[in-house]
C-alpha cells in the first residue's frame, strides 16, 4: 500500500476517540468481547489510538517483568519441551478467519468484517422503525450486551433516548450529529445514562454504524415512552 | 543511567536476544533460558488473574509452546520480548478463563488506515522505552501502581476493580488516568532529562 503523507492521513484520521480507560481495558485484556470489537474496529481506522494501544501493551510487558516469579510444577519445562516437536497444531487459534477480498478496499475493516462474514453487502438488514434498519451481530455474551449494525437513512433523526447503560457507536459510513458532536467514519460516540440525545444522520447518504449497548435503551419522547416495552431499539 | 536502569537494560537486551535466537536458529538452549525467565512470571500473572494453579500451569505451557512456534513473527523494532509475550498470554487468558474471542486488527487489511509516514520519527528505541517505562512504574505513587496492576493482572472491568477495592469508579478511573499520564510523560522523546 502507498504510504500516505501526513496531511492525507490526518484528513482521514477520526476525531472522536475511545476514552483512555477503554483503550487501557482493551490493551490489558479486561474489556469484554463486544466492547473489544468496537474498540478494535476503531483501531483499524485510527493510527493514533493504535500507537496508544502499543504503548499500553508495553506497560503490560513491563509489569510482567517486575512480577515475583511463582514456583512451577516439577515437570513443566519437560512437558513444554516435549511439545515443541509435535506437529504444528497451534494451541491458540487465530482470533478469526480472515477473508481477504479482491478488488477495492472494503468499507468494513477487520475484525468487524470477519464477525459479519463479509463487507456491508453481506449484512441482512431488517427494518426497526421507518428510516432505521438494524442487523444483530453474534459477539460475546448476549445477556450482557447487544451488538448490532445500524443503517440510518440520510437526513433521518432517531427518537430522543437515554440509556440505562453505556452505548458505543462507531461510524463506518456517512455521518451523524447529536448534542455532543458530529461523527464521521472512524469516530466513536460514547454515551452513558446521563446523555439524552437525538442523533440525526447527515443528509449526504446513509449512515452505517456499529453499536454496542450494555443495557436496553429508554425512549424519552412523550409518546414514545408508551412504546418502550415493545420497541427494542 | 542508574544501576536499576542498567540492570533493566541488560535484561531487555538478553531476553530480546534469546527470542531472536529462537526465531532464527530454533535454538533450544535459548528457549530454555527464556522459559526460566518468563514462565514463572507468567504463572504469577495468571494466578493473580484468578486461574487456579492447574489452569495457570496449562496456560503457561500453551503460551511457551506458542512463543516457540510464533517466534518468527517477533519484531524487536516493534516491541520488547516481554511485551510480545504479554500479548500472547493476555489473549490465551481471555480464551481459557473467559472463553471469548479477542477481536484484533489485521495489520495487512486493505481497509486499515495506515499510520502517517513520519510517525516513526516520534518514537524512541524500544529498549530505551522499556527502561523508561520500568523506571516510571517503579516511581508511581503506591495507590496508582496498585490499581494499574489490578487493571492488567485481573481479568476484570474497571467497575469490578472499583468494587473490589472499595473505591468509587470515578476514583479508580482518575487514578488510572494519573498513572498513565506519568507513564506517557516518561515515554515523551522531548523529555530527555531521564527522570530522577
Amino acid at each position: 500500500m502507498e504510504p500516505l503523507d501526513h496531511f492525507q492521513a490526518a484528513a482521514m484520521a477520526p476525531s472522536h476517540h475511545p476514552t483512555e480507560d477503554l483503550l487501557l481495558a482493551y490493551a490489558a485484556g479486561g474489556l469484554d468481547e463486544a466492547m473489544s470489537l468496537v474498540v478494535a474496529t476503531h483501531l483499524a481506522l485510527c493510527p493514533h489510538c493504535r500507537a496508544e494501544v502499543t504503548r499500553l501493551e508495553a506497560v503490560g510487558g513491563a509489569l510482567i517483568d517486575d512480577l515475583a516469579p511463582a514456583a512451577l510444577g516439577a515437570g513443566t519445562l519437560d512437558a513444554v519441551l516435549a511439545r515443541l516437536d509435535e506437529p504444528n497444531i497451534d494451541p491458540i487459534p487465530l482470533p478469526v478467519v480472515r477473508r481477504r477480498p479482491a478488488g477495492p478496499a472494503p468499507v468494513l475493516p477487520e475484525p468487524l468484517r470477519s464477525y459479519i462474514g463479509g463487507d456491508i453487502d453481506r449484512i441482512g438488514w431488517s427494518r426497526t422503525i421507518p428510516g432505521l434498519e438494524e442487523a444483530d451481530i453474534v459477539c460475546g455474551d448476549r445477556r450482557r450486551s447487544r451488538v448490532r449494525m445500524m443503517r440510518i437513512r440520510g437526513g433521518m433523526g432517531m427518537p430522543r433516548h437515554t440509556h440505562h447503560g453505556n452505548e458505543l457507536t462507531l461510524v463506518l459510513a456517512g455521518g451523524f450529529a447529536d448534542e455532543t458532536g458530529h461523527f464521521l467514519r472512524g469516530d466513536l460516540a460514547v454515551t452513558d445514562p446521563s446523555i439524552d440525545h437525538r442523533p440525526v444522520a447527515d443528509d449526504d447518504g446513509d449512515c452505517i454504524c456499529l453499536a454496542v449497548t450494555d443495557a436496553p435503551l429508554r425512549l424519552t419522547g412523550r409518546f414514545l415512552r408508551l412504546l418502550n416495552p415493545f420497541l427494542r431499539l | 543511567m542508574t544501576a536499576p536502569d542498567m540492570a533493566q537494560s541488560a535484561e531487555i537486551d538478553r531476553t530480546n536476544g534469546l527470542l531472536l535466537r529462537v526465531a532464527r536458529e530454533h535454538d533450544r538452549q535459548a528457549f530454555v533460558e527464556l522459559f526460566h525467565h518468563f514462565a514463572p512470571r507468567l504463572k504469577s500473572f495468571l494466578l493473580k488473574g484468578g486461574a487456579d494453579a492447574g489452569m495457570a500451569e496449562e496456560i503457561v505451557q500453551d503460551v511457551m509452546v506458542t512463543v516457540w512456534r510464533r517466534a518468527g513473527s517477533f519484531d524487536p523494532a516493534l516491541s520488547a520480548a516481554g511485551t510480545w509475550i504479554f500479548t500472547i498470554a493476555r489473549n490465551r487468558r481471555i480464551d481459557r478463563l473467559r472463553q471469548e474471542r479477542r477481536p484484533e486488527i489485521d495489520p495487512d487489511d486493505p481497509a486499515l488506515v495506515p499510520a502517517p509516514v513520519n510517525a516513526a520519527d516520534e518514537g524512541m528505541m524500544i529498549e530505551e522505552q522499556s527502561v523508561r517505562l520500568h523506571r516510571a512504574i517503579r516511581e508511581l505513587p503506591a495507590e496508582q501502581a496498585e490499581l494499574l496492576k489490578m487493571a492488567y493482572f485481573q481479568d476484570k472491568a474497571h467497575s469490578a476493580i472499583a468494587q473490589e477495592s472499595n473505591l468509587p469508579l470515578g476514583t479508580v478511573k482518575s487514578r488510572l488516568r494519573l498513572a498513565l499520564a506519568r507513564l506517557r510523560k516518561a515515554l515523551d522523546p522531548a523529555d530527555l532529562g531521564g527522570g530522577a
